[in-house]
């Protein structure tokens, strides 16, 4: 229902070509503000295209994402916007986004949407504590002044750091990685890292969090902590998550809503218990045609 | 090759057989190199001489460094590899912590000690040649290590902004009398104006082709500075530039003269002081900025940049710009130090700028270790002060003969320095990183996880 609800970002007929490859067809959902929404599929469906859509990472074919700000009545701005040719419109606290018009850089400074990685890139040879500096750079520059008044050490500069180091301190208790603030960032563990990719996404005070399998990789033990880390995020923080995921234990316990793609192509949407018994999602993961689902749950003994 | 399995104890044996073989492979290789000579005689007949001590002299020093290899070294080095790396000893911390004032004192020092040793007459070729020169290429290094060592792109034209600095000094001093001192500034912009002008297109490219293209425009500045006869009268140069004054008073051997203002008695050697206190100065403020804007967001996103650009997108950090930043920063300095070397010649031509100057600038930032101020002091210190200590080794002209001139190894010394680098030291003297910001305690990042950059 587009223009209804407490939708937060809403992706309409998505479609991404690469030369004769149509990575996303016709794609359409929806975010809800506070929610976590999980994208799942089977492998090559295209769900990270469609992140790199949303993120400004590539320009999609066809297609409109819009992403708002504030309250719902920033909707009401969403055909004018459309055919004023302009990027974004912000009025009263509320804004909204024409995402496939920005470049990936804006899509993360005036969007506010933050992402993290399927192979995950930090900064490996500065230490923990850059890193989220690093996030926080749109706001120090500011403060800085351009440059200018951080060269001659102006007092509202350092203050601005101070706070900003106070910032990363806090996300670093969050993610349990305040002993080793100092180290460099590739010498940490794999789980670490991505608990601190997934800081400094948040150190950009994103409105939406995108997170390209977060839990890839990482031990039972160490996914059960993640999903309490997202789903604090999600309360303490008010922040929506978009989620991609193979890792069924994750989704079908933190996701509030499920949007599941194969080969390009939405194939269901919905709670995470209407998931789980679809008999199309059921059939793409175990790759078979519909009609076979219910003889090789058989045979597994599903 | 020796087996894979850790030797415990040394082969003499085997050394001796090495050390026999490589004496044998070096005279093969040297006999029809260095052994034969041919000559032409007072009748100008070509005969042919042979040298057989330096022949030998130069087997036996292959064939005795190869047992010495063998026999002291390769033990050692073996050891060094099985013994777990420790905390550095207490000397070198020492040392590290110390190294800076130390440098300071002595380079601020410098010109009275050489006074003091070498005598009034001589010292001003020392302070000259040794130490203006090697402070410009301390400040080129400096310079360039925002670009290359920080931002980790690439620029193989650095010594471009280097010759916009120079000709706009040169240019403007002599077409309209500006001083010294409005034009050190205005030749910083212009050669950062350039930087950004060269960067909006060159920018989209990353790595090698970075590269190319930089190097490319290296060249066309030159070329322009070759062919544009009009202004810059080709390559004939520039001629008759106005010095730099002590604050408006001239160093010459008049009324109004620094010597006759002071009450001293004329001598060129004031001129070479000031001038060596100015690219002090002048390459201190690198330093200062350079350091400075490591703790900035500025520059912590240029490190950032050079670790993953990607990443630096996805947070929202405008890379494009932030690699002109980084340009135009570089630039600025090569333009301040070009307009101090038309100050300081006095002549500039194109054959001041080309490509080996970028190169030579490159290996300084590149032997140093990229982002590492101090490595990069002492590598420019190295490879230039190396190259000016070479015209001073008279005595080995006794050793090869009085036609020997050692300067025209420099390439060699060059070579042999990115050689024995590349062995021992693959990321540069000093490849630790100092992060730029600390929580509770400071730890230098190794080396293995700090980044190049690939443009």
């Amino acid at each position: 229902m587009p223009g209804g609800g407490d939708i937060l970002l809403q992706v309409e007929r998505l479609t991404m070509r690469f030369g004769g490859l149509v990575a996303v067809e016709d794609l359409s959902f929806s975010a809800r503000q506070g929610d976590i929404t999980a994208l799942i599929g089977p492998n090559g469906a295209g769900k990270t295209t469609v992140f790199n859509c949303i993120t400004g990472f590539y320009k999609p074919s066809e297609g409109r994402l819009a992403l708002r700000h504030g309250n719902n009545a920033a909707w009401d701005w969403l055909e004018a916007l459309t055919d004023s040719g302009e990027r974004s419109v912000r009025r009263a606290g509320n804004g909204l986004f024409l995402l496939e018009r920005m470049p990936d850089y804006l899509v993360a400074q005036q969007a506010r949407i933050a992402r993290t990685f399927q192979n995950i890139r930090l900064f490996p040879g500065m230490t923990v504590l850059e890193n989220l500096l690093v996030a926080q750079h749109n706001p120090l520059m500011l403060a800085s002044g351009y440059t200018l008044l951080g060269v001659l050490g102006f007092p509202s500069f350092t203050r601005a750091e101070r706070a900003a180091i106070e910032k990363a301190r806090e996300w670093l208790d969050k993610v349990n990685l305040l002993a080793r603030a100092d180290d460099a960032a590739g010498d940490l563990p794999y789980g670490a890292q991505r608990r601190l990719e997934i800081a400094r996404a948040m150190c950009t005070e994103p409105v939406l969090l995108c997170l390209d399998e977060p839990a890839a990789g990482l031990n039972p033990r160490e996914s059960a902590e993640l999903n309490n880390l997202l789903l604090a995020i999600r309360d303490q923080n008010a922040i929506s998550i978009l989620l991609i995921e193979h890792d069924m234990s994750v989704v079908m316990e933190i996701s509030d809503h499920v949007v599941v793609l194969d080969y390009g192509v939405k194939i269901a949407d919905g709670a995470p218990e209407q998931i789980r018994d679809n008999p199309k999602v059921i059939a793409a993961y175990l790759g078979v045609a519909d009609q076979d689902v219910a003889k090789v749950e058989a045979e597994v003994g599903l | 090759m020796t087996s894979g399995a850790p030797a415990k104890r040394v082969d003499t044996a085997r050394a001796l057989w090495d050390a026999g073989l490589t004496a044998l492979l070096a005279f093969g290789l040297f006999l029809p190199l260095v052994g034969f000579e041919t000559v032409t005689d007072v009748r100008n007949d070509l005969i042919l001489v042979t040298r057989w001590p330096l022949l030998f002299a130069i087997v036996a020093i292959a064939g005795l460094g190869r047992l010495a290899y063998s026999l002291a070294i390769e033990p050692w080095l073996q050891q060094r590899a099985i013994r777990p790396s420790a905390e550095p000893a207490p000397w070198r911390r020492y040392i590290a912590s110390w190294i800076i004032p130390f440098a300071l004192g002595f380079v601020i020092l410098y010109p009275a000690i050489v006074i003091a040793t070498a005598g009034f007459g001589r010292a001003v070729k020392w302070i000259d040649n040794f130490g203006i020169q090697v402070l410009i290429y301390v400040m080129l290094g400096w310079g360039l290590n925002i670009v290359v060592g920080l931002a980790g792109l690439l620029d193989l034209g650095y010594v471009a902004f280097y010759a916009v600095g120079a000709y706009s000094y040169a240019l403007l001093a002599k077409t309209f009398g500006f001083s010294f001192w409005i034009l050190l500034p205005l030749a910083g912009i212009l050669a950062s104006f350039w930087g950004i002008l060269l960067g909006f297109p060159v920018l989209r490219l990353r790595g090698d082709y970075l590269a190319i293209v930089t190097l490319a425009f290296g060249e066309i500045i030159r070329i322009v500075l070759i062919n544009w006869v009009d202004l810059t009268n080709g390559y004939a140069g520039i001629t008759g530039i106005p010095r730099p004054t002590f604050f408006g008073i001239p160093f010459n051997a008049e009324e109004g003269g620094f010597a006759a203002v002071f009450g001293l008695e004329f001598s060129p050697i004031y001129r070479t002081i000031f001038l060596y206190y100015l690219i002090l100065a002048l390459a201190l403020l690198t330093a200062f900025v350079t350091v400075r804007l490591r703790r900035l967001p500025v520059g912590r996103a240029w490190e950032a940049l050079r670790e993953d650009e990607i990443a630096c997108r996805s947070l929202g950090i405008n890379t494009t710009n932030t690699k002109l930043t980084a340009f135009a920063m570089g630039a600025m300095f090569a333009g301040f130090a070009g307009s101090f070397f038309a100050a300081r010649q006095g002549f500039i031509s194109p054959d001041s700028f080309t490509f080996l100057e970028s190169a030579t600038i490159l290996s300084i930032v590149v032997l140093g270790g990229m982002g590492s101020q101090i490595g990069v002091a002492i590598a420019a210190i190295v490879m230039i002060g190396g190259t000016e200590i070479m015209r001073e080794l008279d005595f080995l002209k006794l050793l090869f003969g009085s036609t020997f001139d050692p300067t025209q190894y420099r390439m060699l010394l060059f070579g042999f320095a990115m050689v024995l680098i590349m062995i021992w030291r693959p990321r540069g003297l000093i490849a630790t990183r100092d992060p730029s910001v600390v929580l509770k305690e400071r730890k230098a990042i190794g080396k293995d996880l700090v980044k190049e950059g690939r443009g």
